[in-house]
């Protein structure tokens, strides 16, 4: 450095404050702003759980699409399927039962009784509901039996996803997306006939002329199964569902949860034989991988309890099936309380001051330590569960048993509001009603409407031509509400206050079965 | 924002700086097929200002390149609905009135459609329930001035009551009696026409009212009082008044009436609208 330096630079670099900073996004650190999705590629499992899966696939899949062709005989004047939301006349058929929409609170209560299941299933084998009956698990199971049939089990499909794209590459490829889709319309298409009469709609729609609603629904389904069920799988689950988000809070110490046991497992080797040699402590985890290559959701189970399990219990087969192979007993990975996990984890590590000792879980001769603890299926009935159960029963016999004992003929009636009384020219006073009789079942009536209590009055019904009485007999439609207007005539030396009450009954001439309703009846002086 | 970046220890993952009771958030990047969900929301919201009208101009805003307005779309929707009722417009047109009444389903639409044109057009005198007021008919009670059938009822809605213009219109004037009676006899002829009713009132009047009503009103009203639908003579033998409240109001009356006028309402609605209103006032529980 010479004077002349000096001089020009006005401040000297080794004086300049250094300031501990980095830029937002700098180059060195930029992350994208998103990830790209890491493909899974399950492999096919086997054992007892997988077949219990098959299992529960063809009861649901069998279930959801067979119902709409069940048929059920109501009689001439009432469809005859089984199950049948039938939107037009605001009527619900489920087997015996016919819902009006005012009835709807049966709905409301299974919805109830659909929540606390959930909560007594989820408190006491977990999340049963997301590993085999949820429909995304159903159909993401029913897809990749497709895929795997059509490309080849986990290894054969890896290969042919980093393939060029060759004849054989499309053709899997198209006839894989085509199957996919045909599963989709089949499951849109199975919707559409819980809304109206599954034979004649299926005419309808492969003649091309079903309502255009019909189409669009089966459009939107097969869209969403084919999205959802074939490309999205498991991001379903992960991002899209509620449900995971609030499992903590529903399950506890004593639920059964898929779970590692790592204190068998521990410390894993590949090396067993060698490691023993050295004298080295060996778990029983040959860290084959078999667990991760088999689940759906594509994560290690044996990282702990995670957010994405489903709780599907492939990694148990897949698992199971390699201590078969190693002589070791199953249940490495078992489905366990967490109560369990733990007392079992702090034999295993002295009361969780050291590293896991196989030799604390184990007899000399290999067996296991009575002092390990097993599943006992009497934790599923404690209090907890038992209060899910009894409020889920309680709301099931109420539903019951008001259902057994509903009304099938009602009698609603409305009082004019404009005017509220008419005078007549002899002086009497008239009222007029609105009075609805609701015959509940499909099979026409004749329905008495009587007049109750105020025995003076007397009472005329728009549109039948009879002299005014206290008795009409109307006929009523099968499953049908029938609307009367009806005036209710008092002479003026009976009417005893402004309001007085005035009682119409309604009953079935053959089955005696009856309903009221009593109205007020005002004359001058009521309020307006 | 923490001026040192924070990377969380088990994960390996930066955390974005934000911490609550120790809860840190990692840094994770989105889904790809999410960012993308959200770009394809931003292009459908542009496009759809494009397609349909979106943008305040000065004066107007933009009509987008569909061509929809809403105002269109209800236009349409009403002249669809004008279309379907015609089946029963046309009946209705054809059909005289008591085939009307006995076609349950023309009934019904009948009814509903009178209700309808009866709130427009005659609730500002009648009253939205039709129970009218002092000098304007209530429709809901038995009393007719110029009959309660269908034909009279119709005849009186489509040519009006002392209406200029229509020939045909119903005309019935009272006289003033106060140029024929002096006062004392319109007294006694109220008195003795309260009486009628069943109200009490001064016998010392009512003898001599009888008299005065036998010799000026009984010639329109009827000897015994109880009007004469010819010429919309109110029964003054009910319980029902028109226009008056009590003795000093039938006084009034006699001296100097008052009368209503109803406007024909063919020319203005229509015949089928007419006819519709007819069945609902019919069917209000007067008709006879």
């Amino acid at each position: 450095m010479n004077m002349h330096a000096d001089q020009n630079s006005a401040v000297d670099p080794v004086e300049i404050e250094r300031h501990d900073a980095e830029a937002v996004m700098s180059a060195k650190n930029r992350k994208p702003l998103y990830e790209a999705r890491k493909k899974i590629f399950p492999k096919r499992a086997s054992g007892q759980f997988r077949q219990f899966k098959w299992i529960v696939m063809a009861i649901t899949l069998g279930i959801y699409y067979l119902t709409p062709w069940l048929r059920w005989d109501r009689g001439p004047y009432a469809p005859d399927q089984a199950v049948l939301i039938d939107i037009a006349h605001r009527r619900f058929y489920f087997f015996f039962i016919e819902i009006w929409p005012q009835e709807f609170i049966y709905v409301a209560g299974l919805l109830v009784m659909a929540g606390f299941g959930l909560f007594l299933i989820t408190s006491a084998v977990g999340r049963a509901w997301c590993g085999y009956t949820c429909p995304q698990t159903v159909w993401v199971d029913l897809f990749l039996v497709v895929e795997r049939f059509i490309e080849g089990d986990r290894n054969a499909r890896i290969k042919l996803e980093g393939a060029p794209w060759t004849f054989d590459k499309i053709w899997k490829r198209l006839s894989k997306h085509i199957a996919w889709i045909a599963i989709g319309v089949a499951t849109g298409g199975a919707w559409i006939f819980y809304f109206a009469d599954a034979p004649s709609l299926a005419v309808d729609f492969f003649t091309g002329q079903a309502d255009p609603v019909a189409y669009i629904t089966v459009a939107i389904l097969t869209a969403t199964t084919y999205v959802f069920g074939g490309l999205m799988r498991e991001q379903v689950c992960i991002y899209m569902c509620p449900w995971p988000r609030i499992q903590a809070a529903m399950l506890d110490e004593k639920s059964l949860v898929v779970t590692y046991n790592d204190w068998r497992g521990e410390p894993r080797t590949r090396h067993a034989k060698k490691a023993i040699a050295a004298g080295e402590p060996v778990g029983d985890c040959v860290d084959c991988n078999a667990c991760v290559v088999v689940c759906p959701m594509g994560i290690d189970i044996r990282d702990g309890q995670q957010l994405e399990c489903i709780t599907c219990a492939l990694c148990i087969d897949a698992c199971d099936s390699v201590m078969d192979k190693t002589g070791k007993p199953r249940g490495l990975i078992a489905y366990a309380t967490l109560e369990e996990y733990q007392s079992n984890m702090a034999l295993a590590t002295n009361g969780n001051t050291t590293p896991i000792q196989p030799s604390k879980v184990r007899n000399a001769d290999g067996s296991f330590s009575d002092k390990i603890r097993h599943f006992d299926w009497r934790v599923i009935l404690r209090p907890r569960t038992l209060l899910y159960m009894g409020v889920w029963s309680a709301v099931g016999i109420g539903l019951l048993i008001s259902l057994v004992g509903r009304d099938r003929l009602e009698v609603n009636v409305l009082h004019d509001r404009n005017p509220q009384y008419v005078l007549e020219s002899d002086g009497s006073i008239r009222n007029g009603y609105t009075v609805r009789l609701l015959n509940m079942i499909a099979t026409p009536r004749e329905i008495e409407v009587t007049l109750d209590n105020l025995p003076e009055a007397v009472m005329k019904i728009n549109g039948v031509n009879e002299p005014p009485a206290r008795t009409f007999t109307v006929s009523v439609e099968p499953d049908e509400a029938t609307t009367l207007k009806v005036f209710v005539t008092l002479p003026a030396e009976f009417a005893q206050s402004e309001t007085q009450e005035v009682t119409f009954i309604a009953k079935d001439k053959d089955s005696a079965e009856q309903d009221s309703y009593t109205a007020i009846f005002n004359a001058p002086g009521a309020k307006k | 924002m923490a001026d040192k970046k924070h990377i969380d220890e088990i994960s390996g993952v930066e955390t974005t700086g934000h911490e609550w009771d120790g809860i840190r958030e990692l840094n994770n990047p989105m889904p790809r097929w999410w960012v993308y969900t959200f770009y394809v929301t931003i292009l459908w919201a542009i496009a759809y200002t494009v397609f349909y009208p979106a943008w305040p101009m000065l004066t107007t805003n933009t009509k987008g390149l569909l061509g929809y307005s809403s105002r269109a779309e209800v236009a349409q929707e009403l002249a669809a609905a004008k279309t379907s009722q015609m089946v029963y417009l046309d009946k209705i047109a054809a059909l005289p009135l008591d085939q009307i009444v006995a076609d349950k389903e023309l009934n019904q639409f009948a009814i509903a459609g009178g209700a309808a044109a009866f709130k427009v057009n005659c609730a500002p005198c009648h009253g939205s329930g039709a129970a009218g007021g002092p000098g304007y008919p209530n429709l809901n009670d038995d009393d007719w001035l110029w009959g309660g059938d269908l034909e009279s009822i119709h005849t009186t809605i489509a040519h009006g009551i002392r209406y200029d213009g229509d020939a045909d219109t119903r005309v019935s004037e009272m006289p003033a009696f106060g140029e024929i009676l002096d006062a004392d006899q319109i007294k006694q002829v109220a008195a003795y026409v309260i009486s009628l009713t069943g109200t009490p009132s001064d016998a010392a009047l009512v003898e001599p009212g009888k008299q005065v009503f036998a010799d000026n009103c009984a010639s329109c009203h009827g000897e015994d009082a109880k009007g004469g639908r010819d010429f919309g003579a109110p029964n003054l033998a009910d319980a029902i008044w028109l226009k008056v409240d009590g003795e000093a109001g039938i006084a009034a009356q006699v001296r100097q009436p008052r009368h209503g006028v109803m406007p024909a309402w063919t020319a203005r609605l229509g015949d089928s609208t007419v006819k519709q209103l007819t069945v609902f006032v019919h069917s209000l529980g007067g008709g006879e």
